[in-house]
């Protein structure tokens, strides 16, 4: 099993109260501090696509459900939709845009994706990356069964799952 | 000579679909951008007798409230034509906020616009419309009493009553009467992207950003609703999120975010959201199949009665095509299919991955297993004994057929001879292993209208065609610059595709696996006569190498073009143009489709192989293998096409063990509205693969001989799913899908 990370409410009894109106918020993405005036209902989701115009993570089905919106917050990978954009605040929070080196160079999970064939439309596919390149940090990539189980979250309804855990081997392998 | 066709070169866009610099058709900035919700019809049948919008109005940031009292009416309602004739394509022949009346549940009796996503879904929750409420028909079961058999289906082009020889002397003659009835669950396409238009008005001229399968369909339907000239629309699709036919037709949105955006006056956005995947955008409708197979002793077929029942809307006689490959896959002399239809509370059902053809084909190859056990020979054995040598509807000539290679070859791959053909034969602890085949057939289609598309070759030797039609997944932009680098001879590396643009030539809706084949078409003809024009320019040129050579003689290889005569005469596409000062030279094509009466019997065939472990306690099925064998043709690019009929054989799987949506029968509701309650494939369900290709010449279908991968990669799979947990457990299970309940049962 995996080992948990820190609790995302931890901080509760602490929070102040703010809003229902737009309020200022502060939010580290991708390495770059944006300041964004935002209501506080708005999902982490929907302040990285309508906000600050980050639209690589997707919006697939805005209930959890589908591992589209896949971002990390803090190095733990999360469900952007299901996820308040204030309570990330103090947190770092990366998307498929913040992935790649700063010159451009692509993560080893991206060029597997690339050379396996493991999308077709590409709409999953910045979720799937996502999570990828986090289970293989963790460990759960022994063998096919895990590798299915873990990326499981992730629907893909092109079907690319087989191209998909070709890419997981290949940088769990280095080839 | 070919070069890069058939290549298995990656993705041209696969840069920006890893990096999330895709940019998808909901995702355009766009200052002032307002926020559009649809609001659907809580009930199924009825009409709207109020809509307080107080409390909506109350919500800060609201700009408008549309429904049936302010919201403006269309210009004209085109007709229901399949997207792939090259028209208007409306989904359904009915426009929503009209008037009052509710035909199903979910049907858009309001649209809230806002300044923001947030407050637009707030302002949507606030609305308060209230109903006259009348008793919903959606069920099979309750509408089986009032079904109609209608003159035709599917927009007119197929009639709803076919017959070859005579059925009941064929039944008469048989030995062996095989006689099935098959149910399938309503299906929802659910691509991850859900459908959504962006709509922006300068002016009277209107741009959309529309997730569909055919720009060319988009501005065509939204023309026709507004009343505005097509000249004034211009659409862009250049990245679709998956549609398997959810985008197909053209359904209400994009017509709805332009009128929105005329109203507030700021650009609009309109997605759909999850659950109204359910109920916006078409469905597989749900249906019952009859099948009475008659054969001799030896397995000959001597009649094939195929009946279809299902509900369609109050608007269309529409029902997916399943009796259309069914009919032609097999040498039997005596057939009769028939669609019944009854009007029911539903949209009007769509096109769905395998329209027709993976219910239809999947009731006969499972009829076919029986008919296989009942005499006793081997599943594949009582195919080959059938094995349609023409068309057995028109007794026309194959264009191309293949059948009996991917028989061959799918069973040696998947090593099908080495099964007991006996059922329950095989158990590893408490699963029972079973094996099971089908074949596949999927029409190869001609579009209806001429399709274009237009190359230009810089001074520099780069290249770009330009051709209308979006990326949905298929890979179009990578094998479409393969195709035009080989009509052209130059290095494919030189050559980029633009799409997307209906300031591009146009293309129909790359539907029903037509896509591949019309748009290569269009692209290899405007390649060559780019190519034609620049040969025919040097020769004439007394300034060039190849002046007074005879055209018939030039070969263009790498950008140069060579004379095959003494001391070979040669010169670069790019020094000629260089050479006379023109920046650029271009030249258009236009592919003329065969008719729908062309001479020939075209279908893609394939054949399919599938290994189940059942557990009879738990009632799991998991596909442990799944091997199939195509023959589509030229193939253009060998790894987007395996990736397409892998997704494809997945859906089957799907389809077979997981995909259902209900009617609840007395609110007329669908009991499934999110990926939670409407179960795909995840990748834990998803076993390896094999897709064999096997190479067939076909002259007809279009220049390259392109037959198309989208659906015949699904079309069979379903069943030889089911038939593998035949073989496994001893039982029949007719339905789709087959669910734990089933095995237990």
């Amino acid at each position: 099993m995996s080992v948990r990370g820190p609790s995302l409410t931890e901080r509760g009894p602490g929070l102040e109260e703010r809003g229902p109106g737009p309020v200022p918020v502060t939010l580290s993405v991708n390495g770059a501090e944006r300041e964004l005036e935002i209501e506080p209902r708005v999902s982490l989701l929907d302040a990285l696509r309508e906000h600050l115009d980050l639209t690589g993570p997707k919006k697939g089905c805005d209930q959890g459900a589908c591992g589209a919106c896949t971002v990390w917050v803090d190095g733990r990978r999360v469900l952007a939709c299901l996820t308040l954009a204030l309570s990330c605040e103090g947190r770092e929070v990366t998307t498929i845009e913040g992935l790649a080196g700063p010159d451009g160079e692509l993560h080893p999970m991206q060029r597997a994706f690339i050379a396996q064939d493991a999308f077709q439309c590409g709409y999953c596919t910045p979720g799937q990356i996502m999570s990828a390149v986090a289970l293989t940090a963790e460990g759960h990539t022994r063998d096919d069964d895990e590798i299915k189980e873990w990326m499981s979250g992730n629907l893909c309804r092109c079907a690319a799952y087989p191209h998909i855990r070709a890419a997981v081997r290949a940088v769990r392998d280095g080839t | 000579m070919t070069t890069a066709i058939g290549q298995p070169l990656e993705r041209v866009d696969g840069r920006a679909k890893v990096t999330g610099s895709a940019r998808y058709s909901t995702e355009i900035p766009a200052t002032g951008m307002a926020h559009a919700c649809l609001v659907g019809a809580q009930v199924a049948a009825g009409r709207v007798t109020a809509v307080d919008a107080s409390d909506a109005w109350e919500e800060p940031g609201v700009l408008a409230v549309l429904t049936h009292e302010n919201l403006p009416r269309i210009a004209a309602q085109p007709p229901l034509v399949p997207s792939l004739f090259g028209g208007p394509a409306p989904g359904e022949t009915f426009f929503p906020m009209q008037d009052d009346t509710v035909h199903y549940g979910g049907q858009a009796v309001a649209l809230v616009v806002a300044d923001t996503h947030e407050r637009a879904q707030h302002a949507a929750a606030l609305l308060r419309v209230e109903y006259e409420e009348s008793e919903p028909l959606t069920t099979i079961e309750q509408g089986r009493d009032q079904a109609y058999e209608p003159e035709a289906i599917f927009g007119g082009f197929l009639p709803g009553h076919s017959a070859r020889g005579d059925i009941e002397a064929g039944l008469e003659k048989a030995d062996t009467v095989v006689e099935c009835t098959y149910t399938f669950a309503a299906n929802n396409h659910n691509p991850l992207e859900t459908s959504g238009t962006t709509a922006m008005w300068d002016g009277d001229e209107l741009l959309l950003h529309d997730a569909t399968q055919g720009v060319n369909a988009t501005q065509l339907t939204v023309a026709a609703l507004l009343g505005i000239p097509l000249s004034k629309i211009r659409v862009l699709g250049h990245y679709v999120g998956g549609s398997f036919g959810c985008k197909a037709m053209i359904w209400h949105h994009p017509a709805l975010a332009a009128l929105a955006a005329r109203e507030v006056g700021r650009p609009v956005k309109l997605a759909l959201t999850r659950a109204q995947m359910f109920t916006s955008c078409g469905h597989r409708e749900e249906q019952e199949q009859h099948i009475t197979l008659g054969a001799t002793d030896d397995g000959r077929l001597t009649a094939l009665r195929h009946h279809k029942l299902s509900p369609t809307s109050h608007f269309d006689d529409w029902a997916e095509p399943s009796l259309n490959s069914a009919a032609q896959m097999y040498a039997c002399p005596n057939y009769e299919g028939a669609y019944r239809l009854f009007r029911a509370n539903t949209m009007t059902p769509t096109f769905m991955r395998g329209p027709g053809d993976s219910t239809g084909l999947f009731a006969l190859e499972c009829a076919m297993d029986e008919l296989a056990e009942r005499t006793g020979l081997d599943p594949i054995e009582l195919r080959l004994r059938n094995f349609a040598d023409s068309d057995p509807v028109s007794g026309n000539p194959w264009s191309s057929n293949g059948l009996k290679e991917c028989y061959e070859r799918g069973a040696a791959r998947f090593g099908w001879y080495e099964r007991d053909p006996e059922p329950r034969s095989r158990r590893e602890g408490n699963w029972l292993i079973g094996t099971g085949m089908a074949a596949a057939g999927y029409p190869a289609p001609p579009p209806g209208t001429p399709q274009r598309a237009r190359a230009r070759i810089y001074a520099d030797g780069s290249v770009v065609v330009q051709a209308a039609t979006p990326e949905f997944g298929t890979g179009v932009a990578t094998v479409m610059a393969q195709v035009a680098a080989d009509a052209l001879g130059v290095p494919v590396e030189r050559c980029r595709f633009e799409k997307g643009d209906t300031d591009f030539p146009g293309i129909a809706a790359a539907v029903g696996s037509a896509g591949a084949g019309m748009i290569s078409a269009a692209v290899h003809t405007a390649a060559t006569a780019l190519r034609d024009q620049l040969v025919r320019e040097a020769v004439a040129d007394s300034g060039s190498p190849l002046h007074g050579a005879d055209p018939a003689d030039v070969a263009v290889r790498d950008g140069v073009m060579t004379v095959s005569s003494p001391g070979a005469p040669s010169e670069a596409y790019a020094d000629l143009l260089q050479r006379n000062h023109r920046p650029d030279a271009e030249a258009s094509g236009t592919w003329n489709p065969p008719g729908l009466d062309t001479p020939y019997g075209m279908l893609t065939f394939g054949a399919q192989f599938a290994e189940v472990a059942v557990d009879p306690e738990l009632g799991m099925v998991r596909v442990r293998r799944m091997t199939g064998a195509f023959a589509p043709g030229r193939v253009l690019n060998t790894r987007t096409v395996r990736s397409q009929l892998t997704g494809g054989m997945l859906w089957g799987l799907g389809q077979a063990l997981l995909e259902a949506n209900h009617m609840e029968p007395r609110t007329g509701r669908w009991a499934a509205g999110s990926l939670g309650d409407y179960l795909i494939a995840v990748n834990a369900d998803a076993p390896d693969v094999e897709v064999e290709l096997v190479e067939v010449e076909d002259r007809v279908v279009n220049p390259l001989g392109v037959k198309g991968v989208g659906e015949i990669g699904q079309v069979g799979a379903n069943a030889a799913i089911a038939n593998a947990v035949h073989h496994a457990t001893g039982r029949r299970i007719r339905k789709m899908p087959i669910t734990i309940e089933d095995i237990i049962g």
